[in-house]
């Protein structure tokens, strides 16, 4: 029987000629991820083992960008703890304010993942590589304290669903709304324990950056991991990023799939997700009349550049909302200057947009944009849970970049039409 | 090993945000943590739970974030053990990975009610509904879990293969 993409991966890192849906295995990992949340416990539990050494210092990526620039002095101190772990292990890939971006923007950026590797992280979203044609799956501090210890972890083999995407996206139409909607449609629990593979002859509309979207919110469905397809765009992007060998893995054409669901691109709209689960979705068609008090554009999920220009196409010579607080955060720092540099900031600013340096802040209600009780957000990150943007009563509603946009301008959820 | 105790009943979907939000991850103490457990979602959770109390909840428990802040929470609070229909894959991890017990069992969490008295033997996977003098029966782990379980803990685990230990 043949494999899925995600079980030829898993059957190459843990050393066996095929893996069956199920089967409990052993792998090497390529690349272990932690942030200045999850790490400091993984420290912890690191040093119960006993060990006064990682398994490989080039492996292993820290990256403090959650409550950093350090909001107050617990998280300061929690960052001092990782920042002097890093330099006693030697690790390579630690990442300083000031060099730092939201982790699963960075990683690609900085060529440390590409098409083939298996990379576990403790965070949620490090799913996202599967844009890359990776393995990537988000695990917690022990995983992560073990990992460091031995460059392996145990997986149970995933079943996949495929997810064949047909057909061109409208011009408004991005990432963003394709994961929405699939998610709308499966539910966050639909693929739970479960591969999303993405194929199909429309991944030739889609940048990387609308891909790192996509598999980025594969967790919001419950999944195991999300991943691509490695194509042309795929193979530039890596040639252009990175130095790493990588290898592609396709699924075997008898590979079975829990389920397969065709998505035709051409007939999606703009999509929200209302409170307070990212599978309340709606098209931009049917949101009604929402007022809002924020707008946040930005996260691991939609701050890259090709947000930035979508959202500036949006805000160009218009003006945000006088009831609105728009808050737009480049993603690292090289987005940072590219988007500074493209002359993006003249329109944000212009329009009376704030600039923020690179961090998850408000996404996770950290800091930076914090909701009061009966505020309402436009938000382009992955998740509108109770309190997920800060007071219990305040709602969070997700879309792209160019509705978050168009929103900050209007006032209330809008189109940008 | 056996858990008993009431249950705290919760419905579908529950999130890591709501077993310990963000804004409280500027630490990692588990008795801090314990002080926010449930918090937006059920702000008298706190007053009300006791040691060896059962959580009881629908799908996808635990689904969002990887922070494992959320089982250490639960833990710290006393929980002795959560059932739930279904777990998200990183909370169910991170779960048996720093020790708290729990439970996939779709038929014991649909008769279960808030306050009922219940007890998990969690080698035979049955579950007792005192209160309603019923029992339902859960699957039992894999073995290669039930390894990783009975050695403590991953780090345990871990720290056996790398002392040379059992593999």
């Amino acid at each position: 029987m043949g494999m899925t993409m995600t079980q030829k991966i898993l059957a190459e890192h843990a050393g066996l000629e095929s893996v069956k849906a199920g089967q409990l295995i052993k792998v090497k990992v390529d690349m272990v991820l932690g942030n200045d949340i999850t790490t400091p416990v993984a420290v912890k539990e690191f040093e119960k083992i006993g060990t006064n050494k990682v398994f490989d210092i080039n492996k292993i990526a820290i990256v403090p960008d959650h409550f950093t620039p350090n909001k107050d002095i617990k998280s300061a101190e929690q960052v001092k703890m990782i920042r002097e772990f890093s330099k006693k292990m030697g690790i390579v890939n630690f990442f300083e304010v000031g060099q730092m971006g939201v982790e699963h923007a960075l990683l690609p950026e900085k060529g440390l993942v590409v098409a083939g590797d298996v990379v576990i992280g403790a965070d949620s979203h490090t799913c996202t590589y599967g844009a890359l044609g990776a393995f990537s799956t988000g695990v917690g501090s022990t995983d992560m304290a073990a990992g460091m210890a031995t460059g392996e972890t145990w997986f149970k083999v995933p079943e996949a669903i495929k997810f064949v995407l047909e057909g061109k996206p409208g011009k408004w139409v991005s990432g963003k709304d394709i994961i929405l909607h699939i998610i709308g449609k499966i539910g966050v629990d639909g693929a739970l324990y479960k591969s999303m593979e993405f194929t199909g002859e429309g991944l030739k509309y889609l940048s990387m950056d609308d891909r790192f979207s996509i598999a980025n919110m594969a967790i919001e469905a419950g999944a195991k991991n999300g991943i691509f397809e490695v194509d042309e765009k795929t193979l530039a992007y890596i040639a252009e990023h990175s130095n790493k060998p990588y290898k592609v893995f396709k699924a075997d054409e008898d590979a079975e799939y829990a389920e397969v669901y065709k998505i035709d691109l051409s007939t999606l709209r703009p999509t929200v997700a209302f409170p307070h689960l990212p599978e309340n979705t709606r098209t931009i068609d049917e949101v009604g009349d929402i007022k809002i008090h924020q707008v946040v554009i930005g996260s691991c999920t939609n701050g890259r550049i090709e947000d930035l220009r979508i959202a500036a196409e949006v805000l160009k010579g218009k003006k945000v909302h006088p009831d609105v607080r728009c808050i737009i955060i480049p993603a690292t720092q090289k987005i940072w200057k590219q988007a500074m540099n493209e002359g993006l900031f003249d329109i944000f600013i212009d329009a009376g947009a704030a600039v923020s340096t690179p961090t998850c802040g408000p996404c996770l209600g950290g800091h930076m944009g914090i909701l009061a009780e009966g505020e309402r957000a436009v938000a382009t990150t992955n998740r509108n849970f109770v309190g997920r943007m800060g007071h219990p009563r305040s709602e969070v509603y997700l879309a792209s970049p160019a509705v978050a946009a168009a929103s900050a301008i209007a006032g209330k959820i809008a189109s940008p039409e | 090993m056996n858990a008993r105790g009431r249950v705290i009943k919760y419905g579908d979907n529950i999130d890591t945000d709501v077993i310990i939000p963000a804004r409280y991850l500027n630490t990692s103490d588990p008795n801090e943590l314990a002080k926010h457990c449930m918090e937006d979602l059920d702000k008298e959770f706190v007053n009300k739970v006791k040691a060896g109390d059962i959580v009881v909840a629908g799908k996808n428990f635990g689904c969002g974030s990887s922070r494992e802040h959320a089982p250490i929470a639960l833990k710290a609070s006393g929980v002795s053990c959560v059932i739930a229909e279904t777990f998200a894959r990183i909370f169910y991890r991170n779960a048996i990975n720093i020790g708290l017990p729990i439970v996939e069992c779709p038929e014991a969490t649909k008769s279960i009610e808030d306050g009922d008295e219940v007890s998990v033997d969690f080698d035979t996977g049955t579950i007792v509904n005192h209160t309603k003098g019923s029992s339902y029966k859960a699957a039992p782990f894999p073995d290669f879990l039930q390894e990783l379980i009975s050695a403590g803990g991953l780090i345990e685990y871990v720290k056996r293969q790398t002392q040379g230990g059992v593999v």
